[in-house]
């Protein structure tokens, strides 16, 4: 069985600055991380590797080349072999830019069952990437997915929806999107450790993917960013100051009432 | 890059969103926005149901519509990402909209992406703004990302449908309007467009989540401030009187005092009530980016230089423990008179 889990590498603080030119975010290659949803991925497709004898498990990530490092980390948690993709000509990429390129790496391992991504990233944040990969692999995808059970041809999922769980079938090969709900993510272990030190990560590039150029990239990406701004946080606070009377209270009451809120 | 006609696209859809056959309320939610769109483009506006019967479809022309395209089908019953794709794709196909809208939900953030794969455009999620660039008639979606940090405008230029999902409670429902008039077609499209390897076996609704809090008008949100589980029986006490949901920090919800349901922020819900009261609370970035578009927002806490302060409306510099028992009495003595 062979098991694919996509991981990316986030900035680790929220101190992210963006270039206010191209809207592109300015990554240090200091201080980055493996997405946490990615970790539960991950600690998912280990958890079904133990569970059998046949599994191998690959990590890929698209980013730029210090995302070796998440890679890395990921064989230390579990994985079997990395993979990164990495060159200018995947830079500025969207989602449908990102999901293309993921998709054909994936293509070229072959036959791959079980495709696990986290339910969002924590910087672009859009959660669309998980679907346009299965949607490129002509694949059935389940996102939000808070348990999985693997079967002989099949996974039972558990979805987390508003206001319920929700039960699905789906026949391999399938790709999941999962929430942090799914399990505790793992840690490396000693064995994973000597392991990282020693595999050897492809870096590839277009040349292995062998995709026409003009559907990578910012140039393959339907969406462009307009700008980028903060957002307009403070408000105009009326302020007060406790006094150990019920003025500040009083005064609170009348203006809510007066917004017709209470 | 790959040139289409881009005129040939018109009008706006957005996809509502239906369970045992009744009508969302986040589909009129999307009417306001699509309605807003379509009138500043002078265009067509229409509202997509997947489903079986479907109860009560006029009032999505009451609340804006021009056309209703319900497309009918048991196999749409419960939301599979295949059947809803290929029915989506196949009417986006016939229609050829500009636009089309969907809500952030775990419905819309699924099939959004596959539709959009499939017809290679743009898509753009969890918006919170939708406009029309007067000059070149482009959608500006606007969205927040990176925890709230930044906002980002994003347009799709050469590629229709422009594609966006709308985060829930960020647009009012229009009141239905009885007036109105509308189309409404049902599409029944052969068996082939539906053909799944997915089996939907069963919802099971989740009895912990009792307070919905995403649709609570009033939301009384507690942190480490609290000082204790008893503590936070304050927040739950206001909660109560007010009939409002309860909110928490993370803190307060690894502490123990409540649960993850109660979570706000980054790693928790995104909410956006009529009024939200933040006790005890600092008011991180991580906070903030889940309840920061709060109609009105009122902070107590003792630091004065606490940063939920710089989006309350009204704050109150105090300690939680005297100033909310206090609030607790004015406001049981107003739905006394009430
Ligand atoms: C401010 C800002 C706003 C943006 N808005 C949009 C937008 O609205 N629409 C759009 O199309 N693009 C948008 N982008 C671009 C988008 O962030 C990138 O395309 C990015 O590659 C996908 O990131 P994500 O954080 O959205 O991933 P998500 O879709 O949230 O990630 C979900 C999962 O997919 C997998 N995954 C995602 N990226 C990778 C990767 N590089 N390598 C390996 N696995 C991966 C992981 O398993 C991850 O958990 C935006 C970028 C920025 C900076
Ligand atoms: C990746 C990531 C994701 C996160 N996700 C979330 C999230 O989803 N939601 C979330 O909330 N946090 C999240 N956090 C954590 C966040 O950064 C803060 O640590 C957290 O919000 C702080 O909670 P707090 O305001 O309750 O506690 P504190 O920051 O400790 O604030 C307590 C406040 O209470 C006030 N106070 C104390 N005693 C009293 C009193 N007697 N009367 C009045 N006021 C008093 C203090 O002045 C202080 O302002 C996340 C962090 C990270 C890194």
């Amino acid at each position: 069985m062979n098991i694919v889990v996509l991981i990316k590498q986030v900035p680790g603080t929220d101190n992210v600055k963006m270039d206010p030119e191209t809207g592109v975010m300015i990554r240090s290659g200091k201080d980055t991380i493996i997405n946490p949803l990615d970790e539960n991925a991950l600690a998912e497709a280990v958890r079904i590797k133990n569970s059998r004898d046949d599994v191998k498990l690959t990590a890929i990530s698209m980013g730029p080349e210090s995302a070796m490092k998440a890679l890395k980390e990921a064989v230390a948690m579990g994985a079997d072999a990395g993979i990164l993709l990495s060159g200018r000509v995947f830079a500025g990429s969207d989602t449908i830019a990102t999901g293309r390129a993921l998709s054909a790496a994936i293509k070229k391992l072959g036959q791959v069952d079980l495709i696990i991504c986290g339910e969002r990233a924590t910087d672009g944040e859009t959660g669309q990437t998980g679907a346009m990969i299965a949607e490129f692999l002509d694949i059935p995808v389940q996102t939000y997915v808070s348990a999985l059970e693997v079967k002989d041809n099949s996974v039972i999922v558990k979805r987390t929806v508003e206001g319920g769980f929700e039960y699905v079938e789906v026949p391999f090969p399938v790709l999941v999107t999962v929430n942090k709900d799914i399990n505790e993510p793992g840690f490396p272990t000693l064995d994973g450790k000597l392991k990282a030190k020693q595999v050897e990560i492809p870096v590839w590039g277009n040349e292995e993917l062998g995709l026409d150029k003009s559907v990578l990239g910012l140039g393959g990406s339907p969406t462009r960013v307009v700008k980028v701004f903060s957002p307009k946080l403070s408000r105009d606070t009326i302020m007060r100051k406790a006094d150990g009377t019920t003025g500040p209270v009083d005064e609170l009451i009348q203006f809510l009432t007066g917004k017709e809120v209470l | 890059m790959p040139t289409m006609d881009l005129s040939n696209y018109k009008g706006v859809f957005v996809i509502g969103e239906q369970r045992d056959g009744k009508i969302h309320s986040v589909t009129y939610e999307l009417l306001t926005r699509g309605r807003a769109l379509a009138d500043d483009l002078g265009c067509q506006l229409s509202c997509v149901l997947l489903g079986d019967e479907i109860e009560n479809v006029q009032e999505v022309i009451y609340r804006g519509a021009d056309k209703v395209f319900h497309i009918k089908s048991p196999a749409l019953k419960n939301f599979l990402p295949r059947p809803y794709r290929n029915a989506i794709c196949r009417l986006v196909e016939e229609e050829k909209p500009e636009i089309i809208v969907a809500a952030a939900t775990t419905t819309g953030r699924t099939i959004m992406p596959l539709v959009a794969a499939r017809l290679n455009t743009g898509l753009t999620a969890d918006c919170t703004e939708l406009t029309i660039d007067p000059e070149t008639r482009i959608l500006l979606q606007t969205r927040p990302a990176i925890g709230g940090n930044i906002m980002a405008t994003i347009k799709t230029p050469n590629h229709r449908p422009q594609m966006a999902t709308v985060r829930p409670k960020s647009a009012k429902p229009a009141p239905a309007d009885p007036t109105r008039t509308g189309e409404i077609i049902v599409k029944e499209y052969d068996g082939a467009v539906f053909m799944t390897p997915e089996k939907f076996l069963r919802f099971v609704k989740d009895t912990t989540q009792q307070v919905n809090i995403e649709d609570a008008d009033i939301i009384v949100a507690g942190g480490k401030g609290m000082k204790s589980a008893e503590g936070f029986r304050l927040v739950e006490e206001l909660a109560e009187v007010l009939g409002a949901g309860v909110g928490a920090t993370r803190d307060a919800v690894e502490l123990g005092w409540t649960t993850y349901p109660h979570q706000i922020g980054l790693s928790g819900k995104t909410v956006s009530p009529k009024l939200y009261i933040a006790l005890g609370l600092s008011g991180k970035i991580q906070h903030m980016a889940g309840m920061q578009t709060s109609e009105v927002i009122v902070a107590i806490n003792k630091d004065p230089e606490a940063q939920i302060f710089k989006v309350a409306d009204f704050g109150i510099v105090g300690d939680v423990f005297e100033v909310v028992p206090m609030l607790i009495e004015a406001i049981k003595k107003i739905k006394a008179t009430a």
